[in-house]
């Protein structure tokens, strides 16, 4: 992988509003493989037109896969341990 | 009022009201959208250009006015054989209609009221959200002590210069420095080379006054720096970043 083309999660931010209610980039996501603890948007994301896959910064671990076709969006979260959302009510 | 409040999610026809030709490479639009809702500096929007046979494409541009502004404001690189950045930079007219979403994103952001000094690190067009920050930092009174560090190719890269200039002078609490990589005239005062350990532990702050540091611009840059700062003392959950992929000549 390209790894100019590395992005933060900050860039999937509007991919991830377009499915949760809340902005997600500040939701805190648990690595199941290292258990480093990160904010959404400072995941890392590769580029993809498979698909957008958010990445532990510590370990690489996929951690929050989105797929999105036609009618669905599948979304594969098998890589992290917990994800913590707490709803900002001014944020977008 | 609550219904008049729209989901950031949704597509909006925006409209050109003023472009504003920056440097050779990137040019200001200002939009005027039906809704809008308040911004925080730092946060982007979606813009979608459809062709006529159905094909869309979408890109993410940062917002470069603070959300006191009216209106809002991206400020574009023109990369050269890209698909949509040369049709904003240099076909796109005052009238012309948008597609755009927004504001997206809370983690890359920062409001008057946080603590800390700041160091917002800019390469290229990687200015522009922290433009909005140091533009929210003027316009909100902000006594927070704000250092810039700003890294183009040319003088003539520098995007925003006269207003950066102008905030520098008129803001006590804000301070600008710019290095070039790719040459510098004659009499330049500022840094000349890329950044480095010693650039940024020169204009940065120490550790120990716990800054919240802001790095932005091509995903090289961005990383290069990001781990100076690590290197320094600095604390991971201080550092934060946008990476703005290959693109935004630093
Ligand atoms: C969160 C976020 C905020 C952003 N904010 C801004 C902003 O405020 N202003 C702004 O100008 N851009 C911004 N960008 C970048 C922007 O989204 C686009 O990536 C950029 O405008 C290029 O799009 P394009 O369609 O013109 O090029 P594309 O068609 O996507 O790219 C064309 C080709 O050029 C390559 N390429 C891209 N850059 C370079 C380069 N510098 N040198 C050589 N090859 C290159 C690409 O890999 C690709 O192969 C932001 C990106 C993100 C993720
Ligand atoms: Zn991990």
């Amino acid at each position: 992988m390209d790894a100019s083309r590395r992005l933060d999660g900050n860039a999937a931010a509007g991919l991830l509003r377009e499915i949760f209610c809340w902005e997600m980039t500040s939701a805190a996501v648990t690595c199941g493989n290292c258990g480093a603890t990160n904010a959404v948007g400072a995941l890392i994301i590769y580029a993809s037109p498979m698909g957008t896959v958010l990445r532990c910064p510590a370990c690489e671990q996929p951690l929050v896969r989105v797929v999105r076709t036609s009618n669905d969006y599948w979304l594969d979260i098998s890589g992290a341990r917990c994800i913590q959302v707490t709803p900002d009510t001014a944020a977008t | 009022m609550a219904n008049r409040l729209v989901s950031p999610i949704v597509w909006q026809r925006a409209t050109v009201i003023e472009t504003v030709r920056e440097t050779p490479q990137a040019r200001s639009l200002m939009l005027a959208l039906p809704h809008w809702q308040r911004h925080r500096a730092g946060q982007h929007v979606e813009v979608r250009l459809t062709v006529e046979d159905g094909y869309q494409a979408q890109r993410s541009y940062s917002i470069a006015s603070p959300p006191e502004a009216p209106y809002l404001m991206l400020t574009v690189e023109r990369i050269a054989e890209g698909e949509v950045s040369p049709y904003l930079v240099d076909v796109v007219q005052e009238g012309d209609q948008l597609e755009v979403r927004g504001p997206i994103g809370g983690y890359f952001t920062w409001q008057a009221s946080q603590s800390g000094p700041l160091l917002l690190v800019a390469g290229g067009s990687g200015i522009v959200p922290l433009m909005a920050m140091a533009r929210h930092h003027a316009l909100a009174g902000s006594t927070t002590p704000a250092h810039l560090l700003y890294s183009a190719r040319q003088v003539d890269n520098i995007i925003y210069h006269a207003e950066l200039e102008q905030l520098a002078t008129e803001d006590q609490a804000f301070a600008v420095f710019y290095t070039l990589t790719r040459g510098a005239p004659p009499g330049w005062a500022g840094f000349q080379r890329r950044i480095d350990l010693d650039m940024l532990e020169d204009v940065g702050w120490p550790p120990a006054q716990h800054p919240l540091i802001y790095i932005c611009g091509p995903t090289p840059l961005v990383e290069a720096v990001a781990t100076m700062a690590l290197h320094l003392g600095h604390a991971q959950g201080r550092i934060k970043t946008e990476r703005f992929g290959p693109t935004g000549g630093s």
